[in-house]
């Protein structure tokens, strides 16, 4: 268990150097790293509370290995916000109130990005289907629905 | 600054959350992260019998497995807790399980270690050794069982109706409240149409994202409690007493919470890591799994039986609501739920003739508690589906049947208590014309099958409760909110600083909202029930006025008048920027507590919350799937501090009971829940949505809530269940008693009703 595996990858812009323990999930080394925003809730990859992105690919980090992220481009939540400026998806989840206790946030956030990159102006159905691997305990679904079209816009614009 | 004005500028504007910001950056500092300097994680070893006596607990294994700190059972906790019972209405659960175990799941050793892996792995090393006992699960058959889950009953002494119940053996009765107004039976015996119903509910849990987590920082004399916890003042009050300390020597500090719903109330892991940060002198971490909060605290499962004499014209005359909560091992507040919900058993109606029973039940389940609703949700998806059969029996509308039947401002309530500033009337009228109640509906004649459903309810807000505040301004005009109210999601945190911005005549974003520290944050009974915003609401105006008139008073002898800026008051009287003013406010309603004998009060409750709800679906009559097409809900929450933050607590609560109404549900065998995973328990997503969702606060002031406004959280959970079981039978003419309403059910009733035609 004490066995150490060294590992370099690129989080949010910034080359890591730092070594795991092959048991270790994503979500502890970036704990360990002192980021906070990818959560662990469910620990089986089906809430979507700690995504992360990965090469360009959201993935659940309580379910990969840290070391799998060797010689990876890393983005998190933590990297959205640039020069102290929001990004245009977290404003709008700001201005319609999209989120309640902030715990899930994070990862819709991001799945939202992932999202809009994919299909920029997407309709209810499409929302409703990329961000069903989410989920919200307070239940702030419909106003989730309203932030995805307001960045969408905000994006258009910018 | 200093503005006077006598328009409201800062309540009932729709702010966003103070907190915007740290939530979509992911810097919410929640109880999740907090490290500490040799901090140790414990790993819970849990019972796997539903109830038995403990034989041995063999721990020497994982006591030697390599990077183990320590491994305790309850023999370890009595050396520094001898009598280690705790609980908010009886002291029955112990810290660890102590000769004999509850129900599957309970905790019974625990390991530590500075990994968590290495702990987790070293507590699949303990071995127990019970002797079976019988077990008893329904709430029912635990009234007559001779399976006793405790053997003899210990109320706290909070609580002074459950005093009678001291020592008292041989019943797993925890709480039997009794109401009795006029003489039903009468009534009964000579009433045209008699009806009589069951109606069940199933155990569910709260599943809040960030799962239950405490720390706890023991040193010589005092100890630091870091707990995603919705009740601070009762946790230091609880500790304290465990330890035979001062409260002053116990010191809680909550962040903001990952959800709450109830699940995070009184002690969860607070009293465990409080003992084994004592015996190890570290501080000590425990985060539960989402499989293990399942085995933490749930929602009560229920059976109602409910009668009622109806005249042929559809007047309620008299009913009988005989209600069982099945509380689980431990009561938890299941006595408070069983006595508070029990006022309004038998709905929203003025019916002269009432008799009520309810009784909370111990059972080898998962512990139940408080769930937004406080046991209302149970009772409503009862009376409301009772209403409906009725009106269906005696083919009177069911809008009118509740037209006829419906309590009116004034009227005497069940326990006697006169009903007021409640918009019972007026949030059904809502429902029913946002629905178009009186319009032709189209309910198909093909495969897909609609219908429509509605629902009204009410609720007694829990009393009598406390709630402090304190209101600082500092040398500058800046002030500071300290409270020990908890922001989980509801944004107590938003409303509170409109309240105190109100009266300051100062921005909302200015209002600095010091969260729960119980060495700085004065005493709140607890953030539950929908209680904050009037209670705490209250405390908080009071200290932003008395604050106010410090100040003016200060500005008053130096000869100042308005428009002044609050610094200039300070450097004029201290000479310099210096000098603070502290304002206080103090809130305690009036109660009155039921009789003993008829369980009448004429004062059961500060405020009355309503709710109504309307939902239009469509069933597929070859599989029994459900498409909600429609969720309209309209509750009275007085006058909104938010309005838009009032819209995403109707909408989420009505979502939330929508799981409870459609797909969740906790399996169980033998006392072991099979489903404890999202794989398995199906919480709402965003596939689960109601295609069109209508909220609605209708206009209405409460008349002493600070500035018109009351509690909202829960009042859209109400009537989502019977609403929908209502339009199921509008759509394919069958009636579903039971929680879930799954298509397996549905389908089932149909092919039933079709073999009897």
């Amino acid at each position: 268990m004490n066995q150490l595996i060294p590992i370099q990858f690129k989080l949010n812009g910034t080359v890591i150097q730092t070594e795991v323990q092959p048991h270790q999930n994503i979500i502890e080394l970036l704990n360990k790293l002192h980021l906070k925003g990818a959560r662990e809730s469910c620990g089986q990859g089906l809430c979507g509370t700690c995504t992360v992105i990965v090469n360009g690919t959201a993935v659940s980090g309580c379910l990969e290995f840290a070391k799998s992220l060797d010689q990876t481009d890393v983005r998190t939540i933590e990297g959205m916000e640039v020069n102290g400026v929001l990004d245009p998806i977290q404003e709008s989840f700001i201005e319609t109130g999209a989120f309640q206790c902030g715990f899930c946030t994070p990862g819709f956030i991001l799945m939202t990005e992932q999202l809009l990159d994919k299909i920029p102006n997407p309709t209810d159905e499409e929302i409703r289907h990329y961000l069903s691997g989410n989920l919200c305990r307070c239940a702030t679904y419909p106003e989730i629905l309203k932030a995805v079209h307001l960045a969408a816009k905000k994006r258009v614009a910018k | 600054m200093g503005n006077t004005s006598e328009s409201l500028k800062e309540v009932g504007q729709s702010l966003p959350r103070k907190e915007s910001r740290y939530k979509v950056t992911g810097q919410t500092e929640y109880t999740h992260h907090v490290k500490l300097p040799g901090m140790l994680i414990g790993k819970i070893f849990r019972s796997t019998v539903a109830h038995g006596k403990i034989l041995s607990i063999d721990t020497s294994q994982a006591k030697s497995y390599p990077g183990v700190f320590a491994v305790y059972t309850a023999d370890d906790i009595k050396t520094i807790i001898p009598d280690p019972y705790y609980g908010p209405a009886f002291l029955d659960q112990p810290i660890l399980a102590i000769g004999k175990v509850h129900f599957v799941g309970e905790p019974v050793a625990i390991v530590l270690a500075e990994d968590p892996h290495i702990a987790e792995n070293a507590a699949q090393l303990i071995i127990a050794e019970y002797e079976e006992l019988p077990a008893v699960y329904d709430e029912v058959e635990a009234m007559t069982s001779d399976v006793i889950v405790h053997n003899e009953l210990k109320p706290s002494g909070t609580f002074p109706d459950l005093k009678h119940l001291h020592g008292k053996k041989d019943t797993n009765i925890a709480l039997d409240y009794h109401l009795k107004r006029g003489n039903p039976q009468a009534i009964f015996d000579s009433a045209d149409h008699v009806f009589e119903h069951t109606y069940h509910t199933q155990q569910v849990m709260h599943t809040p994202l960030e799962q239950m987590v405490s720390v706890a920082d023991a040193q010589h004399d005092k100890i630091t409690i870091y707990t995603a916890s919705q009740s601070p003042s009762f946790v230091r009050l609880e500790i304290a007493r465990l330890l035979g300390w001062r409260e002053n020597q116990i010191r809680v500090k909550v962040p903001h919470l990952g959800g709450g719903f109830g699940a995070k109330l009184y002690i969860k892991l607070e009293a465990l890591v409080v003992a084994t940060s004592m015996l190890t002198k570290r501080p000590v971490k425990i985060s539960l799994t989402m499989e293990e909060q399942f085995y933490t605290i749930t929602k009560h499962p229920t059976t109602f039986k409910i009668k009622s004499a109806v005249s042929k014209e559809g007047k309620i005359l008299a009913r009988r609501c005989d209600v069982y909560w099945n509380g689980g091992a431990y009561a938890d507040i299941g006595p408070r739920v069983t006595q508070k919900s029990g006022f309004t058993a038998a709905g929203p109606y003025d019916i002269d003739h009432v008799e009520i029973d309810s009784y909370a039940l111990y059972t080898n389940r998962p512990p139940s508690g408080a769930l937004r609703g406080f046991g209302i949700p149970q009772l409503v998806w009862a009376y409301e589906s009772h209403t409906d059969e009725i009106a269906r029996s005696l083919n009177i509308d069911p809008l009118e049947i509740r037209r006829k039947n419906i309590l009116k401002e004034g009227r005497p309530q069940a326990t006697g208590t006169l009903m007021k500033g409640a918009e019972i009337e007026k949030v059904l009228e809502s429902v029913a014309e946002k629905i178009g109640w009186d319009k032709p509906f189209d309910k198909g004649t093909g495969i897909i099958r609609r219908g429509r459903g509605i629902a009204v309810a009410f609720k007694a807000a829990v009393a009598p409760t406390t709630s402090i505040a304190i209101v600082t301004i500092n040398a500058d005009g800046s002030c500071i909110l300290s409270m020990s109210s908890v922001d989980m999601g509801q944004a107590s945190d938003t409303s509170m600083a409109q309240i105190v911005a109100e009266v300051l005549g100062v921005k909302t974003a200015a209002v600095k909202v010091s969260n729960p520290d119980t060495d700085m944050t004065p005493y709140d009974m607890a953030t539950l029930g929908s209680r904050s915003v009037y209670h705490m609401g209250k405390a908080v105006k009071l200290a932003a006025e008395d604050a106010k008139n410090r100040l003016e008073k200060m500005a008053t002898d130096m000869q100042m008048t308005a428009p002044y800026h609050f610094r200039d008051v300070f450097i004029k009287h201290y000479g310099m920027q210096a000098g603070s003013i502290v304002g206080y406010g103090s809130f305690i309603p009036t109660y009155t507590s039921p009789d003993k004998k008829d369980g009448s009060t004429l004062n059961a409750t500060p405020f009355w919350m309503a709710g109504a709800t309307g939902v239009e679906l469509s069933i597929d009559t070859e599989t029994g799937h459900i498409t909600i097409d429609r969720l309209i809900n309209v509750v009275d929450c007085g006058n909104p501090i938010n309005p838009e933050i009032v819209q995403t607590q109707i909408s989420g609560a009505a979502i939330m009971q929508l799981g409870f109404s459609l797909t969740e549900k906790m399996n169980l065998d033998s006392g072991q829940v099979t489903n404890a995973s999202f794989a398995d328990y199906k919480i709402p997503g965003f596939n689960d949505i109601p295609l069109v969702m209508e909220n609605e606060a209708v206009k209405a002031y409460q008349i002493d809530g600070p500035f018109g406004a009351k509690g909202v959280g829960e009042s859209a959970t109400f009537g989502v269940s019977p609403a929908i079981a209502n339009a199921i039978e509008d759509a394919v003419g069958v009636r579903i008693n039971e929680l879930p309403m799954t298509p397996e059910l549905i389908f089932m009733a149909m092919r039933k009703a079709q073999n009897k035609s």
